[in-house]
């Protein structure tokens, strides 16, 4: 049986059908701009969720298999729902040969989640990325925009309750960066 | 009519053919794989492999997607895309190697070893089930998803599809999942199991969770519920 999924994850949610289709309406072209589209998506709820996918899949008169394997093809679109913090470690040849698959381990038994999940209670979410274009200082971790490099495991405790100060207090951030690694200008 | 040379024999073929057509044509017999009359092409085995060009700028190109040029020179059993070829057979049998196509294949070609590590995988990507579904089939109910090492073919989701109409034509024209069972990974997606005539699925204890996302099984209709 075939449940119709796209209602009960519209209330689960919160998205109305409304939203999306006004996201549609304004990247639509012809029968592109699916990747505009899901980018818009993306920007307002941080993540693809499945609902939207079919609606932009009836909209656009494709198969959901078309938008489906666009959403996940794309590393920049995700399907689960990000934490509030994204931490994103480089495994870039660089940064690995300077040992960032040793941060990535830090980072996830710490965190308790694997590289691409996310925290229960949605606070963070980990990833790894294929070079950030600042090699000659890596291993590199960037969370929430802020760039720590140089990066060694003793760190990565420090870094993620930098993160979550951060949350109060931006104001002291900038200090405590400073004291942890060397700030990348960006 | 475009005129090309194909080893040594003068042919004249339609504009748009492509050199796997032409070669058939004169009868070059060439290994295909992903390759099959009514789909369109997609060049994902790399087992059709011929040789074009002269001297230095000779190269290997897959003639199921190459199309004819006026002039153009082909060998189709030259040792370098011989040597090419058995590599393909090699690289396919270590990731599939319980395929019974991939395996009459080598045989065929003389290929009894492979030298790469040895993988099982269920799908050697090729990509027919997904052509077929949407080309002849008109369904759409699955594609590739994600990329990389992690590519599958799926439903998206993983759900059982809306636009599925079991007719098991992905099925049919896998040729690396005839006569498997996924056994207890639903989630490995067509089984094939119910290609065959006896599952080995019928003999175990627990129905539950054994049938790929087509339940129910086209063929032997357990159903998982
Ligand atoms: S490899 Fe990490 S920044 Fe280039
Ligand atoms: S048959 Fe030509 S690439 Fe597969």
């Amino acid at each position: 049986m075939i449940k119709d999924i796209t209602q009960s994850e519209a209330t689960e949610d919160g998205i109305t059908d409304k939203q999306i289709d006004a996201l549609i309406a304004k990247h639509q072209t012809d029968r592109n701009g699916v990747i505009d589209i899901l980018e818009a998506i993306q920007a307002s709820y941080g993540y693809l969720p499945p609902h939207a996918l079919r609606i932009v899949a009836k909209k656009m008169n494709r198969s959901l298999v078309d938008i489906y394997g666009v959403a996940t093809f794309y590393q920049a679109f995700s399907l689960r729902p990000k934490g509030k913090h994204r931490i994103v470690v480089c495994l870039g040849t660089a940064c690995h040969v300077r040992g960032a698959p040793a941060i990535v381990e830090e980072f996830e038994r710490q965190l308790g989640i694997k590289a691409g999940e996310t925290t229960p209670d949605m606070k963070y979410t980990l990833e790894t990325v294929n070079c950030l274009g600042a090699c000659a200082l890596g291993p590199i971790v960037v969370v929430d925009e802020r760039y720590y490099s140089k990066v060694i495991p003793t760190q990565v405790r420090d870094i993620i309750n930098n993160s979550h100060s951060g949350d109060r207090d931006t104001a002291d951030s900038h200090q405590q960066q400073k004291t942890i690694g060397e700030a990348v200008p960006s | 009519m475009i005129n090309l040379v194909i080893n040594g024999l003068p042919v004249a073929v339609e504009e748009g053919s492509t050199i796997l057509e032409a070669a058939k044509y004169l009868g070059f017999p060439i290994p295909t794989l992903c390759h099959l009359e009514g789909l369109s092409n997609y060049g994902a085995c790399r087992l059709c492999v011929v040789e074009i060009g002269e001297g230095p700028k000779a190269r290997l190109v897959s003639s199921c997607t190459y199309q004819v040029e006026e002039g153009l020179k082909v060998r189709t059993a030259s040792a370098r895309v011989v040597k090419a070829r058995k590599m393909v057979l090699e690289l396919l049998l270590a990731s599939c190697p319980q395929s019974k196509v991939i395996q009459d294949l080598a045989s065929a070609h003389d290929v009894r070893q492979q030298r790469f590590r040895q993988e099982h995988e269920d799908c050697i990507l090729c990509g027919l089930c997904i052509r077929m579904c949407e080309e002849q089939m008109m369904a759409k109910a699955i594609g590739f998803r994600n990329r990389g090492e992690n590519r599958s073919i799926g439903t998206p989701f993983d759900m059982k599809s809306e636009e599925c109409r079991l007719c098991g034509g992905c099925m049919y024209v896998c040729p690396a999942c005839q006569l498997r069972c996924t056994y207890m990974e639903p989630e490995k997606a067509i089984c094939g199991g119910c290609a065959n005539l006896s599952p080995p699925c019928l003999e175990k204890s627990s129905f539950e969770d054994m049938m790929c996302y087509m339940d129910p099984c086209v063929a032997c209709e357990i159903r998982k519920d």
